[in-house]
């Protein structure tokens, strides 16, 4: 039985070092082939008409024009008449022509009449909310009444954060194609094993007649899992089209509007502490929509355990769409409301935040070291105590900076993952697993873990992924993807290699247990002149293959779970304006052992821009009036751009004792903080609260008025 | 446009607020496939449409010969008539510049040009970058600085890169950031973008 660690740190030839990712030179020639880029033989293009109305019954639909129109291969009522209708965007007929343009004549030539009911889309005023209310139960711990009288210092705030899309740069879309009764399907999908069934649920086929693909995926987030509605439709329209490949992408307006949304979260909160600063009670009440199936819950207090806390949460049940799961699910709401109430406490206990939290460090619970030293990391390399001042900047001019910090948490264990690993006579290694890279670097990360484990460079292994005929892997959420694949990798390879020591054995007069793979060698341990090449090693099979399957969870400790990271943010704020201007974050994570640090760095990167998108621009605007988006398109959904984020600053946690863990996910971690981080720092600049986020001009210059 | 676009007989030169002034007339003449040519305020102008027109493309040094409606946008074309997928449609609505290519030298939003607007230009996509295997050194240095994820912005990007280094061959890094505002990214690939142009300028 080979012994499942990963090497020892010394030994590491590929682990630990900055390696550019595999599919590089596809991705930056535009060879790199997304489900937006498949064109298939005969290929039709689908485009779904959609319900103009937040709320409202489908009365009559007349698609007889649109059957008529030349070049229109079919079309199909998705929802009947009768049906009621809970968000505008909804899918309402589905058509598939020869080209886009025709498609486009006939989705508008089809009449719907609706009886509008009536709507709400508002979530930020929970008064307007009617019916429409749904509380959870109170939960108290410990005695907050008495705690807060007991308390010398109590402050009180309102925060929050509105709904947000993913805008995934490669909208939701896939291509539909019959073959007898065998169905393909192209999508573009965070989670490829696990699409074919989902698929063949809804079209009630048996699940190995479907066969899903995709080599490359334009960004998902969290709101790519499930094949949805239009994409169950490519394939239902197929049929009608005589099984013709049918293509559905959806328009940048159906993206922002129906594929996805973070819920909102706002709270009420009252926090208290001693004079020295020790926190003792938390008071919260929370609100927030995730659309008509309901939001999250933000988990409150966020990583402090107060010791006396009384949490009350309301979904408002709205017509917005549903809630999808959006990096992070439910931490970076969590993480603005209790951090933001954690720097208005230090701010009435007249306390530096930093000291507040590290006085405090011990609710954090058992990685509260961790946090600890990842604060005076952070603290050194934003250079904290010199630059941060009591709330509101007293120095002239209209422009006035601040700093914010704060910290968050995260599982990211590895998930479900197989991998099938074959070392043929000829030496060359074939690794299948029915993963996707999101754009997280996944082929980067098995690559490297099979080839260090082999001792092989990683051009020779030859890596096949984002196909259900591969074995089934997890999907690509919750920071679990590298953790699952790296584990069941790293295990695969180390079975094969002990049995190909097994065969090679008695030819280097060894013991199997004696022997290693180095350089591209099997040699005797103890001995290294003793060796064969590879490809010696690999004719020893004799016409026979290894083929191993490597899982995780298996044996050894090859991963873990539970991260924390902490960010601090740095910015200016014009008063005259209300412009807020990033100048520097930074941020320090540990996420266990690192496979690729290049790669992880852009985790980081990536999770503080987005984080800085959300805490500045990002907003899912709805109109009471008509209950439709206000914004859905690019121009006024804001994305950050490259002069918006200033200088960003990573720093990895690396010791032993972080990389004795194992292999831990990164995705989601550094997205949580920066909402808060920034929020605070604007409250320490200007001297007040902007309650919500995005801290638009506007707000801030409300925030300063009132 | 500019008015001597108009006096070129080849190239369409009409603009969509013109073509919509005088797609009532079009419609009075017999349907004809192709572009004709009509007196205008005096001046020659080429009239598409209704209908598909053939339309000629010369893209990455070769001419390509399509039939269209006239209102179909080059990165349509480019897409899904010329297979020519590296530029990506994205906005489509000439905010995020994952569909840019270069047309006669400059970074072009492709979804915000008409097939038959970049008739008698020279269009060159991302597919033109490389040399046989060979990475141009932007290409690399995306790739060597990590400035590329999911990597469907990436096209956009080193087609903006490109135009912004011949513009600028050595920038400051601040001339960087708002160099490449053009172009948007939802993973977050600023810093490594930024340090690629910074080494492509060296090289
Ligand atoms: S797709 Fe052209 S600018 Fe966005
Ligand atoms: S790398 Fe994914 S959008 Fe830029």
């Amino acid at each position: 039985m080979p012994d499942y660690r990963w090497p020892e740190r010394e030994k590491r030839r590929l682990i630990g070092k900055r390696i550019s990712r595999v599919d590089g030179p596809a991705k930056v020639s535009g060879k790199a082939k997304y489900t937006y880029d498949v064109k298939r033989p005969g290929m039709l293009y689908g485009k779904i008409l959609r319900c103009p109305y937040a709320h409202a019954k489908i009365l009559s639909i007349d698609a007889s024009k649109a059957e008529r129109m030349p070049g229109v291969k079919a079309v199909k009522v998705i929802q009947d008449p009768g049906t009621e209708i809970f968000w505008a965007g909804d899918e309402i007929v589905g058509v598939a022509a020869v080209d886009e343009t025709t498609a486009d004549d006939a989705i508008r030539s089809i009449e719907v009449q609706y009886e509008v009911l009536p709507h709400l889309v508002v979530d930020s005023d929970p008064s307007l909310a009617g019916d429409r209310l749904r509380p959870s139960a109170e939960e108290v711990k410990g005695n907050p009444e008495r705690a807060f009288e007991e308390s010398d210092v109590t402050a009180e705030g309102i925060y929050g954060t509105p709904v947000i899309t993913h805008c995934c740069m490669e909208s939701h879309g896939s291509i539909s194609e019959w073959n007898e009764d065998k169905l393909l399907v192209h999508i573009s999908t965070q989670a490829v094993s696990s699409i074919s069934d989902a698929m063949a649920e809804a079209l009630k086929i048996p699940a190995g007649n479907v066969r899903t693909k995709m080599d490359h995926m334009g960004g998902g987030f969290g709101s790519k899992f499930g094949p949805d509605r239009w994409g169950i439709e490519t394939a239902r329209i197929s049929r009608l089209a005589g099984g013709k490949p049918v293509k559905i992408m959806l328009e940048r307006d159906a993206e922002l509007t129906v594929a996805g949304a973070r819920p909102s979260a706002y709270a009420r909160v009252k926090v208290s502490a001693r004079k020295d600063g020790t926190i003792l009670a938390w008071d919260s009440e929370s609100w927030g929509t995730g659309g008509i199936g309901g939001g999250g819950r933000p988990p409150l207090p966020y990583v402090f355990d107060i010791p006396h806390q009384r949490i009350r949460h309301m979904s408002i049940i709205n017509n917005i769409g549903s809630a999808r799961a959006w990096r992070a699910p439910n931490h970076p709401q969590a993480c603005l409301i209790t951090m933001g109430a954690l720097e208005d406490l230090a701010n009435k206990l007249e306390m530096d935040p930093l000291d507040l939290v590290l006085k405090n460090i011990e609710l954090t619970g058992r990685r509260s070291t961790v946090y600890e030293e990842e604060f005076l990391k952070a603290a050194e390399l934003m250079g904290w105590k010199e630059k941060w001042h009591p709330r509101g900047d007293k120095t002239k001019g209209p422009v006035k900076r601040g700093l914010g910090l704060a910290l968050h948490t995260w599982g990211g264990r590895g998930h479900g993952s197989n991998c099938d690993l074959t070392i043929h006579p000829d030496g060359t290694t074939d690794i299948k697993l029915g993963t996707q890279d999101l754009g997280t670097g996944t082929r980067t990360v098995i690559t490297i873990t099979a080839a260090e484990t082999l001792g092989l460079p990683m051009s020779s292994i030859n890596l096949m992924i984002g196909d259900s005929l591969f074995p089934v892997s997890g999907a690509s959420g919750g920071s679990t993807t590298v953790g699952g694949v790296s584990s069941s990798t790293r295990r695969a390879a180390l079975d094969a290699l002990s049995q190909l020591f097994e065969k090679v054995a008695p030819a280097l007069n060894a013991k199997p247990g004696d022997l290693e793979a180095v350089k591209g060698k099997i040699q005797v341990r103890k001995d290294p002149s003793r060796s064969l090449t590879w490809v010696e090693a690999c004719k020893s099979l004799g016409g026979t293959p290894i083929t191993v399957r490597g899982q995780n969870p298996g044996p050894g400790r090859l991963a873990s779970s539970g991260v924390g990271g902490v960010q601090m943010a740095d910015v200016s704020v014009d008063i005259e304006t209300g412009v807020v201007k990033m100048n520097r974050m930074v941020a320090v994570q540990d996420c266990g052992l690192i496979i690729n640090p290049k790669l992880a760095e852009s985790q980081c990167y990536g999770g503080m821009i987005m984080g800085i998108g959300y805490a500045l621009y990002e907003e899912k605007i709805m109109d009471p009036a008509s209950g439709r988006m206000l914004n859905p398109n690019m121009e006024f959904y804001k994305l950050a751009g490259n002069g918006d984020i200033g200088e960003l600053v990573v720093h990895m946690m690396n010791s032993d004792e972080h990389d004795g863990r194992g292999v831990i996910g990164l995705g989601e971690p550094p997205v949580i903080s920066p909402g808060a981080a920034i929020s605070n720092a604007v409250a320490n600049a200007i001297g007040v609260r902007v309650p919500f986020l995005p801290l638009t001009p506007n707000r801030v210059l409300e925030a300063l008025a009132s | 446009m500019s008015k001597d676009n108009h006096s070129k007989d080849q190239g369409s030169g009409l603009s969509r607020r013109e073509f919509l002034k005088i797609s009532g007339l079009s419609l009075s003449v017999p349907l004809l496939t192709g572009g004709r040519t009509l007196k205008i305020s005096g001046e020659n102008v080429t009239v598409y449409g209704p209908g598909k027109s053939p339309v000629a493309l010369s893209v990455n040094g070769k001419t390509y010969k399509v039939e269209l409606e006239p209102r179909v946008t080059l990165l349509d074309t480019l897409r899904q008539e010329l297979d020519l997928t590296g530029a990506k449609r994205v906005c489509d609505g000439g905010t995020c510049g994952a569909c840019t290519v270069i047309i006669d030298g400059k970074p072009v939003y492709s979804c915000s040009i008409l097939a038959i607007d970049a008739q008698g230009k020279e269009i060159t996509t991302v597919e033109a970058m490389m040399e046989g295997d060979r990475l141009h050194p932007i290409q690399q240095a995306f790739i060597d600085n990590d400035a590329q994820q999911c990597g469907f912005c990436t096209p956009g990007f080193v087609m903006a890169a490109q135009a912004f280094l011949r513009e600028k061959p050595h920038p400051t890094p601040e001339e960087v950031k708002t160099g490449l505002g053009g172009n948007l990214c939802r993973c977050g690939t600023y810093m490594g973008i930024r340090a690629a142009i910074m080494q492509a300028s060296k090289g």
